[in-house]
């Protein structure tokens, strides 16, 4: 074997093309102890960048509660896993897509979708759901209808192919995301806990495989570009956008699967982001092991491509397996016959080194552990900060009608009716679709129940802009509450951390805030975090988005008989909302859409009473006392009413508040909230288990009619809400309602 | 009831499919791979399922018609076997010519997933006999490409002949095209061909079949074809 060949001579100028900073690069040479081939240079800026290093996260990430009685598997492998009973687990998982989206929306956004359902099946998971959470820039910005439009059809374009139902997930707009857009794809797949693979690779000598479609020069650098910011020439980086093709993800689900069942696996990774680089040195560090690959037997879809292409090549649809010994022909027959590519690539070896041959040159020869998980990490610089002053209802003046103040709030951009977009994913396919979207939580069933599952994507940005901490704590929360309004106990949560450069403290800031808030949160409410991604650097020119760290929320649902929805169900019952009503106007939905103001401290987020009174809900739901339960978040009480009774085609009639402004008590944002409605003959039962539980419990009304009553104000037909919610989005979207 | 389910690289209601033809029809499922030349002995009812056969590459069921298991879905139909083709597979036996016309995009040109309702148009054939005629059913479609068209003639021999099946309505029961989900002409959601043994519609009845999930009306469809073998 030849040595290494080194041309071209790597420059500093190549060095910083790579998106390595020069301490980063004298680290990497001390390591190896000479000048690194191109090749290897290509494969440490893929291994060493944010995107799949988590070199400025990773410190954090690790102070976050990760484990639980049900918690099979927590983060690092490709998805989590966590029991659900009955010898089945829940595998699940969220991860961005944001810099390929705003580039080329369609093809962005279906690729981050066919990675995430990938992540999954790979675990040897069938995917029951999807779901997303996506953040677009001002409506009135000039690209925001075509990247809304892209994203859309290629979420449904691939999910509906692929053949699994997109049942939830979470839009809004801002101007802060005008330059960055967010598309954070969530899966969830259910598999046998005794039949759950991994990325670790183990045994030496055996054969690595390689499945799927073939490797082309597509999404070359695209995890590169995923770390840096982009700058005024955003457009010239659409080449590192990869293609997806959902019908080959199909056939590589049900040829996985199968390969998996005849017991032909050992191992297996997906090759995500920096593909063949990254899904190899994964597979050998985790393993403790090393990895050898011989480039020639790669199934190429362009020809002449090198061997520093075919390793940083984003080609989609493709995994790497261990095979167990003596499978070989069987696993290949399994492919042949699903029509996909199948090749031996290279072995396992006990060097611990990562050696890749191509034409008989040796291209790469690096230590497995560095560039895997003992990669660099960084505890980067943070400032706090500034506390922003708490907003007195007082100082919040009421101009604005409730019933009209009402009304702007359901056609906002951000509340109105996101039918427009959910009608466009297959949120039914499979026949499991209890709750579909438009609920607080979708609710799935599992194989012939009575089990479901409650999956809602949360967070809310403009609360984590205010104040990190609070913020954090907030979209757990929230996340926590929808899973309980539907019935479910909440298990386990998946995260997503959106923000902007890690190096200004500024930023790192907002992160620190955020994480610790999140681990604070999941800690009090026993909801572990046990998968996640993290995507820093969304920032254009120096402008960075709001920090958005969604969260992903499973619950777990034991009778489908006892889960719970949010419409009005019949009249004269009496409506009571659980929890305690200040009138908290700071950083509300109220003060953004109806004020045009963005200001204040957010509501702060009481973890005892969250769990105190979410436990309570559940309780009352689970002992069939209530009709309707829906958790009380953006646009406060009214906003809650409203959707109520407009799922339900039924009015109320509401009582006037006491001691509260109007405005304050109807709009505010007062956390560990849910509107309640006691079923016939039950509210005095309600009353005394509230008392009891040392639960704040208020009647507000009563169900019936076809208006919403406002004391001393003019009536809002349900009719007429329904109509200024549903409307805003086609329009907007140039199509008729 | 034997039912042979086919199966396609890119097929993915099969499972929905499935559920609905055991659990509501309480047929034997067989599924039956593309590469197959023959069906299983004594199949009486052939189901094509949806998805995106092929990945819609070409043409939604261009290729899957013209896949090896089609000559003997065809030899079963000329039989006067049973074929139940639903979304992609409508768009399959329209392909393979044994149903007129074809499925063009959505008038909207965008995929739509949403209940419609459809006006069963006769309760004399083997798939709607647990219907009544002129009866208002809520179905859901999945779908972007459903939009059904055909020439004039075509449409004027199939209209004449009752070989219309559904067709998208008004909870009233009125038909109006442009309240449909994807601008079929005359709201066509379902034909049958010459001898009606053949339905080919886009809606997914076996959606629509089990209280715990949502509303049933979809069973009407899986105990008709039960019904129809009991009393052969």
């Amino acid at each position: 074997m030849n040595l290494i060949p080194n041309t071209p001579r790597i420059t500093p100028e190549l060095v910083a093309e790579h998106g390595l900073k020069p301490d980063e690069y004298q680290r990497f040479i001390a390591l190896i102890g000479r000048e690194p081939s191109l090749t290897e240079l290509g494969i440490v800026s893929a291994m060493w960048n944010e995107h799949c290093s988590y070199k400025s996260s990773k410190v954090w990430l690790r102070t976050l509660p990760t484990t639980g009685p049900r918690v099979i598997q927590g983060p690092g492998e490709n998805a989590g896993v966590v029991d659900i009973g009955d010898g089945l687990a829940a595998v699940f998982k969220m991860e961005s897509h944001n810099h390929p989206s705003f580039i080329e929306p369609y093809q962005g956004a279906a690729t981050g979708v066919g990675g995430i359902l990938r992540d999954v099946f790979t675990m040897g998971a069938r995917p029951i759901a999807a779901l997303n959470a996506l953040r677009f820039g001002n409506c009135h910005h000039p690209r925001t209808r075509h990247l809304l439009a892209g994203v859309v059809a290629g979420i449904g374009g691939y999910g509906n192919s692929f053949g699994v139902p997109t049942v939830g997930g979470s839009v809004g707009f801002h101007s802060r995301y005008n330059g960055n857009i967010l598309v954070n794809a969530m899966a969830v797949g259910l598999a046998r806990t005794d039949e759950i693979f991994y990325a670790a690779a183990s045994g030496v000598g055996r054969a690595i495989v390689y499945l799927g479609s073939k490797t082309g020069r597509d999404g070359i650098h695209g995890a590169t570009m995923a770390s840096a910011e982009f700058g005024a020439d955003a457009e010239e980086k659409r080449p590192t956008v990869q293609v997806g093709d959902p019908f080959a993800e199909k056939l590589l689900l049900e040829a996985c699967l199968e390969i998996m069942k005849a017991g032909c696996v050992v191992s297996i990774q997906d090759m995500g982001a920096a593909g063949l680089t990254s899904s190899a040195v994964e597979m050998g560090a985790k393993g403790g092991l090393g990895i050898e690959l011989d480039l020639d037997a790669v199934p190429c879809r362009e020809t002449g491509m090198t061997a520093y292409e075919m390793m940083l090549s984003e080609s989609q649809e493709r995994m790497l397996m261990v095979l167990a010994p003596g499978k070989e022909a069987e696993a290949e027959a399994i492919f042949r016959k699903w029509g996909l590519d199948f090749a031996i690539i290279g072995h396992t070896t006990d060097t611990l080194r990562f050696v890749v041959k191509h034409k008989g040159l040796v291209e790469a020869d690096l230590p497995i552990k560095d560039l895997g998980d003992q990669a660099p990490e960084y505890y980067r610089p943070h400032t706090d900060p500034q506390p922003r002053p708490v907003i007195a209802a007082k100082d919040v003046p009421d101009t604005v009608s409730l019933a009209d103040a009402l009304e702007q709030l359901v056609m906002s951009p951000d509340l109105c009716s996101k039918r427009w977009i959910w009608e466009q994913y297959d949120h039914l396919i499979l026949g499991n679709t209890v709750q579909k979207p438009g609920g607080d939580a979708a609710v799935i069933r599992v194989e012939d129940g009575p089990k479901a599952l409650a999956l809602t994507t949360d967070v809310t940005p403009r609360y984590c802009e205010a104040d990190p901490f609070e913020g954090g704590k907030q979209a757990v929360a929230e996340a926590w509450r929808n899973l309980t309004a539907v019935g479910a106990t909440p298990i386990a949560v998946t995260d997503n951390l959106n923000f902007g450069n890690p190096e200004r403290p500024e930023i790192m800031g907002q992160f620190v805030g955020c994480v610790k808030g999140i681990g604070a949160a999941c800690e009090a409410l026993d909801f572990p975090v046990v998968s996640g991604n993290v995507s820093l650097y969304n920032e254009t020119n120096g402008k960075a988005i709001l920090p958005t760290p969604t969260i992903g929320g499973v619950g777990l649902i034991e009778d489908l008989a006892k889960s719970m929805t949010l419409a009005f169900k019949a009249a004269g019952e009496a409506i009571y909302v659980v929890g305690k009503t200040e009138g908290w106007l700071g950083a509300s939905a109220y003060l953004f859409t109806v004020c045009d103001r963005e200001e204040g401290a957010p509501p702060p987020v009481d973890l005892v009473a969250e769990k105190r009174n979410g436990d309570f809900v559940r309780s009352l739901i689970h002992q069939e006392l209530v009709t309707a339960v829906h958790d009380v978040s953006d646009g406060g009480l009214l906003v809650a009413l409203a959707e109520m009774a407009m799922a339900g085609n039924m009015g109320a009639s509401l009582d006037r508040p006491h001691g509260i402004p109007a405005h304050a008590f109807w709009f505010g944002e007062d956390q560990a909230r849910y509107v309640i409605v006691a079923a016939h003959g039950q509210g005095p039962e309600l009353v005394r288990r509230a008392e009891a539980a040392g639960v704040p419990l208020m009647k507000i009304g009563k169900t019936g009619g076809d208006r919403l009553a406002l004391p001393g104000e003019r009536s809002i037909f349900v009719e007429t809400l329904r109509d200024r919610n549903e409307t805003w989005l086609p329009i907007y979207m140039g199509a008729s309602a | 009831m034997k039912s042979a389910l086919v199966v396609f690289p890119g097929t993915n209601r099969e499972r929905d499919a499935e559920r609905a033809l055991t659990l509501v029809a309480g047929a034997k499922v067989t599924k039956v791979w593309h590469s197959e030349t023959e069906l299983p002995s004594q199949t009486d009812l052939v189901v094509l399922a949806g998805g995106f056969s092929y990945g819609d590459y070409l043409r939604c069921g261009a290729i899957a018609a013209r896949a090896n298991v089609m000559a003997a879905v065809q030899a079963h139909a000329k039989r006067g076997g049973l074929v139940l083709g639903i979304c992609n597979g409508f768009q399959i036996l329209c392909e393979a010519g044994m149903l007129p016309g074809v499925l063009v995009r959505n008038a909207k040109l965008r995929f739509v997933c949403r209940e419609v309702r459809l006006r069963v148009e006769r309760a004399d054939t083997p798939f709607t006999r647990a219907y009544r005629k002129g009866e208002v059913l809520r179905i859901p479609v999945a779908h972007g490409e459903g939009n059904y068209t055909a020439d004039e003639e075509t449409i004027r021999e199939i209209e004449s002949e009752g070989r219309v099946a559904f067709r998208y309505a008004r909870p009233d029961g009125e038909i109006d095209e442009t309240d449909g989900p994807n601008g079929a002409i005359n709201g066509i959601a379902g034909i049958y061909s010459e001898t009606h043994n053949v339905l080919g519609m886009m809606p997914h009845p076996e959606n629509y079949i089990e209280p715990a999930i949502g509303p049933t009306d979809g069973r009407g469809l899986f105990e008709s074809l039960s019904s129809a073998f009991k009393a052969a």
